[in-house]
């Protein structure tokens, strides 16, 4: 191959995608068109079931309760259609639909009905497409007996063996693309004993779309398999538009009111955190397994292809967010719709806001008062203590011992703990000329070192000091030239750190 | 007779006949042809038995899709291919559909756009009527693998970019002409962009599992069987024709599928078909 390097990555991340849906392809091949089989023929018990045609609707909305206490034969027609439509404010895309809709049309059946499917490709789409209903017991969900060609139809029959809220999609390769052009919707098998009664239900699925510009760039937009490979949708959005769920197309509800949501995730990649602003979930069926709901739940986890199904009861009005609690998505790519509930308040539920008054900070004011005048006295003390002569006298004291403990732990090695030094070797301190002619040549030394011929008291020595700069602090350096400035016979004026800190700047 | 001056009695007797069934095909259906030069093509799926790279001869490739008018001169000549004549076996209720009649493609069939809604059968009658063949699927492939202006048309990022918009678009009522469409860079027009082709070998496009003299298993329905031969995942366009070729029967149509002629090259005769 002409580009190995990266035709080979890509080739292993995308590899393990295209297996199963590639297979689905494979098998395809050979269970497609000119392999139908027939009309499924159906024992006596099952023939004899009553016929219905199946209602289906588009979301948010979706079809009534089931109220028949026996299984049936529903007939779903599903068609695909590739429609342009709009995915935000200025920015088209072809969605390919099942039922002209992203997500598809909403299917709801019985547990145990044995279903007719067809599948009908519009003469006017581009591509053939087929579907994986995740109700289906059977090879690819139904994807391996659906493989339409534009303009033709396919039909096969399955038994709705388990109840609960599934995903369908088109399984057609490439399948991310498919799915991340809107391919996917949600079949309900209510279980035989039927859903709880509720006020309201609602329809709503979470998706991404891969668009080849940015979040908001205008225009007919294309799909992107970079970016979709690579996970990083520019739009993840509820009901396949950026507002489809907002301002006048909110899901309403009363006050007072069961509020029950099949919530689905069609993907392709992306897992929601699917949480309500303002309302916790009175019941919450993970994974979308009917039978032991979780109680009092504020976010639930929603899988890529799997569902959920959320109830609650709403007890106050207002505007409640729906969202991907993942909340960039919410935010910036339009994983966002609005519940909206009208009637009366409970101001002991929620009371709104109460009071608004003015706040301060930490202290009242005369809390604020006493800390400036507490600085000002410190000022006071600070001035009072180095003018006293007795109170200088005796920091200067301080300085001096606590200069002494850094002389004897340091410079004693060599100008020796009576600062006479070692004859030829290292200058004397005591009644040192050279010490104590220049103060700040004193500080320097210390910093620095000192090398080469150096006279003192009329004697040259030539030797070594090591630099202090980086052993001793601006204090204690204040502090050890303080000691040896007053002791051994010397006489002078303390140090100050603030002396030492500005000569070290200066030589650095 | 020695073997030289026979053989070029034969090139020109070949010339001869090849002329009169150009002659007979001439009237509205002129087409200029590309040479596509032998090469390899490299199935995008395939079985652990067959070859990764499959050598390809060099033909000749119509430069464009085969028109309405191209094949309104076919339908006059050949009547039984005419919409309200033609059995159901050959083609499916929509053959032509968007024709107005018979014998005038009208307002949604512009003559120089090209023909679509027909069938592979009536396809390959077009072909045989000019002379020609369909191309099969690694003919076609080899020529549309080849970009703009570099032999690699993967890394050919505007044709890239005009391949992937075309598909982000829905299928247009009424087709455009390929006539001005860029070359790519053997000559051809419009081999991305405008509609799916038939080939001659639609059909055995993808491994059914013939193929099971390797073991007692179904190697090739396995999961991961159809991809693991998959040459290279990112070129997601080729699944996609490759999807739709197997969706296909033989007297199917649909709205965006057409195709265009090939021909054997051969030595003796460089220079045709004209």
């Amino acid at each position: 191959m002409k580009n190995p390097r990266p035709l080979t990555a890509l080739a292993v991340v995308a590899l393990v995608l295209a297996a199963a849906f590639t297979t689905v392809l494979v098998a395809n091949a050979a269970t497609s068109p000119a392999d139908a089989k027939g009309p499924v023929v159906l024992p006596p018990e099952l023939a004899s079931m009553p016929i219905e045609q199946a209602m289906l609707t588009s979301p948010p909305h979706v079809p009534p309760a089931i109220k028949r206490q026996y299984a049936a034969r529903m007939v779903v027609n599903l068609e695909v259609r590739e429609v342009v439509a709009k995915l935000a404010d200025g920015v088209e895309y072809t969605f390919w639909t099942f039922g002209g809709s992203v997500p598809g049309s909403f299917i709801r059946i019985r547990e145990g009905d044995v279903v007719e499917f067809h599948l009908n490709n519009h003469p006017s789409s581009k591509l053939p497409h087929n579907i994986d209903l995740h109700a289906v017991t059977g090879p690819g969900g139904g994807a391996a007996s659906t493989f339409t060609a534009p303009g033709h139809s396919s039909q096969f029959t399955f038994q709705a063996l388990n109840p609960g809220l599934y995903v369908y999609h088109c399984a057609t390769a490439p399948v991310p693309m498919h799915i991340g052009n809107g391919m996917y919707g949600l079949i309900l098998v209510e279980p035989k004993e039927g859903l709880p009664i509720v006020d309201k239900e609602y329809y709503v699925m979470q998706g991404e779309f891969y668009t080849t510009g940015k979040y908001g760039e205008e225009g007919l937009q294309s799909f992107d398999m970079a970016k979709a490979i690579d996970e990083r949708p520019p739009y993840i959005v509820f009901n396949g538009a950026v507002g489809s769920l907002v301002g006048d197309k909110a899901i309403t509800a009363k006050v007072g009111e069961q509020v029950r949501i099949f919530f689905g995730v069609g993907g392709p990649n992306i897992t929601s955190s699917f949480h309500i602003i303002g309302e916790i979930f009175d019941k919450v069926y993970p994974e979308a397994g009917l039978s032991l709901p979780n109680r009092n739940v504020q976010t639930t986890l929603v899988p890529s292809g799997g569902a959920t199904m959320v109830e609650f009861k709403v007890d106050v009005p207002g505007t409640f967010i729906l969202v991907d609690h993942s909340l960039t998505r919410a935010f910036n790519k339009g994983a966002l719709g609005m519940l909206k509930v009208t009637g009366p308040e409970d101001r002991v539920i929620y009371s709104g806001k109460e009071i608004d008054a003015i706040y301060l900070g930490a202290q009242a004011e005369a809390g604020s008062n006493s800390a400036k005048r507490e600085a000002e006295l410190k000022t006071q003390i600070a001035a009072a203590m180095s003018s006293n002569p007795t109170i200088a006298g005796l920091t200067k004291e301080m300085q001096i011992e606590k200069g002494k403990q850094v002389y004897m732990g340091l410079c004693f090695a060599c100008h020796q703990p009576d600062g006479k030094g070692l004859p030829m070797a290292f200058p004397p301190l005591a009644g040192s000329d050279y010490l104590l002619a220049d103060r700040g040549r004193a500080v320097r030394t210390v910093l620095k070192g000192l090398t080469g011929p150096v006279t003192v008291n009329g004697v040259t020595l030539n030797s070594v000091m090591p630099p202090q700069e980086a052993v001793l602090t601006d204090a204690q350096i204040a502090d050890v030239l303080t000691y040896v400035y007053n002791s051994w016979g010397n006489h002078g004026e303390a140090f100050t750190s603030a002396k030492v800190k500005a000569i070290r700047a200066e030589i650095h | 007779m020695t073997p030289k001056p026979f053989l070029q009695l034969s090139a020109i007797a070949l010339g001869l006949w090849l002329g009169t069934v150009r002659g007979a095909a001439a009237n509205g259906t002129e087409q200029g042809s590309v040479l596509i030069p032998a090469g390899f093509y490299e199935p995008l799926i395939r079985s652990p038995k067959d070859l990764a790279k499959k050598p390809v001869a060099a033909f000749w490739l119509d430069e464009q899709p085969i028109t309405n008018g191209q094949f309104l001169a076919f339908v006059r000549a050949h009547p039984r291919w005419q919409r309200s004549h033609i059995s159901r076996l050959f083609a499916d209720s929509s053959y032509l559909e968007h024709w107005t009649s018979d014998l005038n493609p009208g307002t949604q069939a512009p003559l120089n756009v090209p023909v679509v809604r027909i069938s592979w059968f009536a396809a390959r009658a077009y072909a045989r009527w000019v002379g020609r063949r369909l191309p099969t699927t690694a003919e076609w492939e080899l020529a549309a693998a080849a970009g703009y202006t570099r032999p690699d048309g993967k890394n050919d990022e505007v044709l890239q970019h005009d391949l992937y918009a075309w598909l982000a678009r829905p299928v247009p009522p009424i087709q455009s002409t390929v006539t001005t469409a860029r070359r790519n860079l053997h000559g051809a027009r419009g081999l991305h962009g405008f509609v799916w082709e038939w080939v001659d070998d639609f059909n055995t496009a993808l491994v059914t599992g013939e193929s099971r003299a390797d073991s007692g298993l179904e190697r090739d329905r396995f999961c991961g069987a159809g991809s693991l031969g998959a040459k290279d995942s990112s070129d997601y366009a080729a699944f996609m024709r490759q999807a739709l070729r197997a969706s296909l029967q033989a007297n199917n149509t649909t709205t965006s599928l057409g195709f265009r002629c090939a021909q054997d090259f051969s030595p003796l005769d460089p220079y045709s078909p004209r």
